[in-house]
């Protein structure tokens, strides 16, 4: 029997992959942003066949919807240019590549040999927006009041970053 | 359900959809330029078809056969893909809107010697199934049409479709947390992100006559920022800086012709008719209304409720078109952030001590 959900999962799974590769393939900067938004879709699409639809709507919406247009924005708003290429260093050919390769053949080795080899099933995450705030709001209240004071201190510098230079007062020069 | 069945009423109702759905979009242009016509005492379209009404079909034809001009400046792939990306996504966010309860079907005995018996089958008046959470799929895939008018207006290589582009992208970004924040307050008290579920809250009356829609149920503020976020989603009057004529040509489709623009055109009605169903379902009652006589009657007054509310609130849109002036960029944004933003949370805030109470 074909399993539908197996097809699904390999078809995003090849679109992130090729996605992700694209990224690093294309020399236009805007390419490549567009590129992380087909990466961020195909995730999400990964998250839905999980049964964590709340999860693959946020990150359709945030990642995306949101982030990435801001990516696309500062990259339009700076006109950035085509990247020049080099031919690169020989050494990252033949060292890099085979290393990389040996690299994830480890890493999936160590996951496949030290943890459970069940695999999760499909629906199984508890995906429902009202389990989700109960997981947030209850068991992990501290973690995520703690996250959300970061993200305010990220902004906060980020507002002083971006607020305009104080004038320098007179005879303070030096 | 057999999945045959499922498939089949699918195909077709994706079919009906979409052809409900274009053609609404080529009517709204034509009352459109009727409404606003009469409201600047001209009289619109007349001359192809009895009140002009077919002019769209015109409009249509023109499209097709006008030159397909691509200047020589721009980036081609993405040039070619913007028109593409703001229609797709404009016709997909209707897919996740129901339009009335779910029809039953059969049961049916098909067949004269040996008869099968069909049914009975619950179709959903919506392409897809009743997901759990309708409503951010409509707000993720409008939020992904943002990359169309970005992109039509970086890869045409022209200083005006870039600004357009530029401000059309930053107005989405900014109106669009106005957008959620006002939708967070019917959430609450339907708790659910299901569309149905959230129409199903919105059943019965207030002392026997005032409908229990959420805009009479204490979601006046939301209604309106709603209907104001809406507006700049949408890129319509007052909020049309990104293809302000006096500044910037037409904006970010100022290097489009023929199909290409029609797509832009296409999509940004498409976008006009989501936003009307989503606040039709959110805010007015979706396709709660008096129903009455036969049996067919009832099963259709639902849907006509429903489209009632929406051309209403299309034809609300056109009113505000022929009425208001354009604002400022700077007043845009600021109005935006500074009123509409903290307004919004403290319709949250007080919608949630009231639920919670």
């Amino acid at each position: 029997m074909i399993n539908i959900h197996l097809i699904l999962f390999l078809a995003f799974g090849a679109v992130a992959v090729a996605g992700a590769v694209n990224l690093l393939a294309q020399t236009h900067p805007i390419n490549g942003a567009l590129s992380l938004i087909a990466v961020m879709a195909a995730l999400a699409g990964e998250y839905l066949l999980l049964g964590a639809e709340f999860v693959a709507a946020v990150q359709v919406i945030v990642y995306a919807g949101a982030i990435m247009v801001l990516f696309v924005f500062v990259i339009m708003l700076l006109n950035a240019g085509v990247e020049e290429r080099t031919k690169g260093s020989r050494v990252a050919i033949i060292f890099g590549i085979p290393g990389m390769l040996l690299g994830s053949l480890l890493i999936a080795w160590a996951v496949l040999r030290y943890s459970g080899t069940e695999s999760v099933a499909v629906g199984a995450l508890p995906g429902a927006p009202a389990t989700i705030g109960e997981l947030l709001f209850h068991e992990f209240l501290l973690p995520f009041e703690i996250t959300s004071i970061l993200i305010l201190i990220a902004i906060m510098g980020a507002v002083v970053l971006a607020s305009k230079p104080h004038p320098i007062p007179q005879g303070k020069e030096r | 359900m057999p999945i045959w069945l499922y498939i089949l009423a699918s195909v077709i109702k994706s079919i009906i959809v979409l052809f409900v759905l274009l053609t609404a979009v080529a009517y709204t242009v034509w009352l459109e330029r009727k409404v606003v016509g009469h409201m600047q005492n001209r009289w619109g379209p007349t001359r192809v078809g009895p009140f002009g009404l077919l002019q769209p079909a015109a409009d249509g034809i023109k499209f097709l056969f006008k030159e397909d001009l691509t200047p020589p400046h721009v980036y081609k792939p993405l040039y070619i893909a913007a028109p593409l990306i703001a229609v797709i996504f404009a016709l997909t966010s209707i897919a996740v809107v129901p339009f009335g309860n779910p029809v039953v079907i059969g049961p049916l005995s098909v067949g004269f010697s040996h008869p099968v018996v069909i049914g009975p089958y619950a179709i959903p008046l919506q392409i897809t199934t009743d997901v759990n959470t309708g409503l951010l799929l409509i707000l993720g895939v409008t939020s992904i049409g943002v990359y169309g008018v970005a992109l039509a207006g970086w890869s045409s290589n022209n200083k005006y479709s870039l600004l357009g582009g530029l401000r059309a992208s930053a107005q989405m970004i900014s109106y669009e947390i106005s957008l959620g924040l006002s939708l967070v307050g019917v959430l609450i008290m339907a708790g659910s992100f299901s569309l149905n579920d959230i129409v199903k809250a919105q059943q019965g009356h207030f002392w026997g006559f005032i409908p229990r829609w959420n805009i009479f149920h204490g979601q006046v503020i939301g209604f309106f920022i709603y209907l104001i976020a809406a507006y700049a989603e949408t890129n319509r009057i007052p909020f049309d800086l990104p293809e302000a004529e006096t500044e910037l040509v037409a904006g970010y489709h100022t290097e489009y012709s023929a199909m290409k623009f029609a797509m832009f055109f296409m999509a940004e009605y498409a976008n006009m008719i989501t936003v009307a169903c989503v606040a039709t379902l959110l805010f007015l009652g979706g396709w709660n209304g008096p129903i009455f006589g036969p049996y067919i009657l009832q099963a259709i007054l639902p849907v006509f409720w429903f489209v009632a509310k929406v051309f209403v609130f299309l034809f609300l849109y056109i009113w505000v078109r022929g009425t208001l002036p354009r604002f400022r960029y700077d007043q845009l944004m600021a109005f935006g952030w500074k009123f509409l933003l903290p307004l919004a949370l403290f319709n949250l805030l007080a919608t949630a001590f009231a639920v919670a109470w």
